[in-house]
């Protein structure tokens, strides 16, 4: 999930497209769409349905079904809070509470400066570490208030 | 037998594992708790021993773990942070023992593994992920050459025989459902199912970091036992470690000739595994869901029949195994079904890898026999739980439900699970303390499988979503007797009516707390009480004779319900309190109290 923020609006999708022309290659074109440009934005997605000859309908299908696709920017850092049973049980609620009001955000939503965007999501599987966050690739563990803060502050400083 | 010499030539790797070492764990968990620096801080210090990169040791409340071993002496370390480092580089430079982190000479001495056998887990921690030679020399492959000597069908019979019963949830003979496929004519799928989407379950990430190669071999042998040359992975795109891990591994293996073409130079013994990455649907996990969600569609489930073993991928048939299930196979093929069949209990074999999370002191993935008591998974591997006392566990995850304190006695086994209307699902356990309202946990549930549901079918995509709403209206204090009822008569509706297991499964955690915690359900409905105090709607806020007057609650009232003079005891009406407790966390004198 990690973008070149520099050539970000200036990337052609003809690039990643090359590699994919079967109708059964829509996952990991999707896949990788999202990868290489964060998120699956109408035009990519026409380019898509274009390029492997399936219809936008089915492809808009798949892509909001599943929670991984993204069909809205997302920031430079995207942090994801877990909201699994694990972390549920050790208060991540106050948590997603608490990363709201630090980015001045909701869940789901974008900051001003394109820095950060936050979601909430089902488990990321780090459960003995619960509770726990994503942020792009790296997971964060046995979070309180106070980490989050530390960690957030230094990526801002990181910019 | 060209190809036994050649694995024969890789034992070498014994050598690597046998001299000393230090191996820190970097799996997901020990990243997360910063095993990384850890890691680079050994590298950098130069201590003259070789320092390998190991997989999750499954005691991921001790991460990051070093295991040191110098002079032919092992020395396991916990919790070597960062900052402790220098401290555990001195100890290794000098040749004592840093007691500080120190937690024992062997796995074995640890309370957490003293109860613990591992089979699926023996690789995990120990060896590194990515060194064949290391897997082979752990009797890596063994497995596959014993399966080579038999006949496909004959492999089905050992794998019936050693009782092996799918890890995934259901719990069916995997012998069986093999038997079923091996007949079939034309191309065939094996998948494996690493979507684990159960919230509190991992230990198929830990698998896949950790051992992978144990899961090719599994699978290798599966392909050959029935038939099959196409094998799919197909996990979470959460894992990206995983899935790292995993695409390095099969590359490995296909430059060493155990997977693509003529697989140890063996004719016509081909077997492929591709990866296909999830994208973060719970219904996934269910097997007609998994296909259409393979073949690149909406991960929706149809309906059985026909089953996967006659109509799956494309057309062709398709066999559908769990990570456990197929890693496990390889355990049973390297050391005969008699041998695996003795662990275990008598109608579950094997042992069950679970993960302990939530309220507990030592959290972790942990493998023990099947029939282990339940009490001492919690109590003698888990450390019991933190704050308060035990006061139920949820087994197998959404779907599952909660086991009470009452009940901990029963066995870790499928039809003991059952019995109490739980099941081990994937494995996750996840206790709760005397803190949680259990009606609050039960609504969790269904705010998860209310946004999992896919909607295709109305029991469940209206159902979860009822269920919900009735749940969240007696946290608030608007339930009534009657909703009790209603509980139990759309949770019926919705297990009987839905399409798939999500929907099936859904009202699992609200009928088994309902059955187990019926007075904390009342206390809610008649008394408008949480007795946890969890519930923030139902907590009552009154000020004490603590008060000094000083007026700094009635600004902070956002609905000017606290009335007073300065410097005399304010009062609180509750018409007008709208219970967010603003008001108990500005008070400076702990003047107001909630109950």
């Amino acid at each position: 999930m990690m973008f070149k923020e520099e050539v970000y609006y200036m990337r052609d999708i003809s690039e990643v497209l090359k590699k994919y022309s079967k109708k059964e290659e829509l996952m990991p074109a999707l896949h990788e769409i999202q990868k290489e440009f964060g998120y699956l934005s109408e035009d990519n997605l026409i380019a898509l349905s274009r390029k492997i000859d399936v219809p936008l309908t089915q492809i808009s299908g798949v892509a909001t079904f599943y929670n991984w696709f993204k069909l809205k920017p997302i920031g430079k850092y995207h942090v994801s809070i877990c909201r699994g049973t694990a972390c549920h049980v050790n208060n991540s609620e106050q948590l997603q509470k608490f990363l709201e009001k630090k980015l001045k955000i909701n869940a789901g939503e974008l900051t001003e400066d394109k820095l950060f965007s936050l979601e909430c999501v089902n488990c990321i599987g780090a459960c003995a570490k619960a509770p726990a966050m994503m942020i792009n690739e790296t997971v964060y563990g046995e979070l309180t208030e106070e980490k989050i803060d530390r960690i957030i502050e230094d990526l801002k400083g990181r910019k | 037998m060209k190809f036994i010499t050649q694995i024969a030539d890789m034992r070498t790797g014994r050598s690597e594992l046998d001299n000393d070492r230090i191996t820190v764990g970097v799996g997901t968990c020990g990243l997360s708790a910063g095993a990384g620096k850890t890691l680079k801080l050994l590298k950098d210090a130069n201590l003259g021993i070789f320092i390998d990169e190991v997989g999750c040791v499954g005691m991921c409340y001790a991460e990051p773990v070093v295991m040191v071993k110098q002079d032919g002496q092992l020395s396991i370390y916990t919790k070597v942070t960062e900052d402790k480092a220098e401290k555990l580089i001195d100890a290794i430079r000098n040749k004592y023992v840093c007691t500080e982190m120190f937690a024992g000479h062997a796995l074995e001495e640890l309370d957490y593994y003293k109860k613990q056998k591992r089979l699926l887990m023996q690789n995990s921690g120990i060896i590194n992920p990515l060194n064949l030679n290391q897997y082979i020399a752990s009797s890596g492959y063994s497995g596959l050459l014993n399966a080579l000597k038999m006949t496909p069908s004959e492999v089905i019979e050992e794998v019936k025989a050693s009782g092996l019963r799918g890890r995934g949830g259901a719990g069916f003979s995997t012998g069986v459902k093999w038997s079923l496929i091996a007949p079939k004519q034309g191309r065939k799928y094996l998948i494996c199912n690493g979507d684990e989407g159960d919230p509190g379950a991992f230990m198929n990430r830990v698998t896949m970091e950790s051992d992978p190669f144990r899961l090719i071999e599994g699978m290798t042998i599966a392909g050959y036992a029935i038939g099959s040359h196409d094998g799919i992975i197909y996990t979470r795109a959460e894992y990206p470690l995983a899935i790292e891990t995993l695409e390095k591994a099969i590359k490995i293996a296909e430059e060493h000739n155990l997977l693509g073409k003529n697989i140890l130079g063996i004719d016509g013994f081909d077997f492929d595994i591709t990866i296909v990455k999830g994208s973060g649907a719970f219904v996934c996990g269910e097997e007609t869901a998994l296909m259409n969600s393979v073949m690149g569609h909406r991960g929706n489930p149809t309906f059985k029949p026909p089953y996967p073993a006659d109509k799956g991928i494309n057309g062709c048939p398709t066999n559908i195994n769990n990570v456990s299930t197929l890693s496990l196979v390889t355990n049973i093929m390297s050391m005969s079904a008699k041998e695996f069949a003795l662990i275990g209990s008598e109608k579950s074999k094997g042992t069950a890898m679970l993960c302990l999370t939530g309220k507990i002191r030592r959290t972790g993935v942990v493998e023990i026999p099947m029939g282990t008591p339940l009490k001492e998974v919690i109590f003698d591997i888990g450390g019991g739980v933190i704050e308060g006392t035990f006061k139920a566990v949820q087994a197998g995850g959404p779907a599952g439900g909660c086991i009470s304190a009452k009940e901990i006695d029963i066995p870790v086994d499928y039809d003991s699970f059952n019995s109490v209307g739980a099941i081990i699902g994937s494995g996750g356990l996840v206790a709760i303390n005397d803190h949680a309202c259990i009606v609050d946990f039960a609504k969790f549930f269904m705010s998860f499988t209310k946004s999992e549901s896919c909607g295709k079918c109305t029991p469940c995509r209206e159902g979860t979503t009822r269920l919900y709403e009735i749940l969240d209206r007696i946290t608030k204090g608007m339930g009534t007797r009657k909703d009790m009822e209603l509980l139990k008569l759309l949770s019926g509706y919705v297990n009987e009516n839905s399409l798939c297991g999500l929907g099936q499964m859904a009202p699992n955690p609200v009928m088994s707390t309902i059955r187990k915690f019926p007075e904390e359900y009342l206390a809610h409905i008649d008394r408008k009480e949480c007795p946890t105090g969890s519930c923030k709607n139902l907590l009552k806020y009154n000020i004490t004779d603590k008060c000094v007057g000083c007026g700094n609650c009635v600004k902070h009232c956002p609905v000017h319900a606290i009335t007073g003079r300065l410097k005399e005891i304010h009062v609180i009406n509750h018409d007008l309190c709208v219970r967010c407790g603003a008001c108990y966390e500005t008070c400076a004198f702990e003047a107001i109290e909630r109950k």
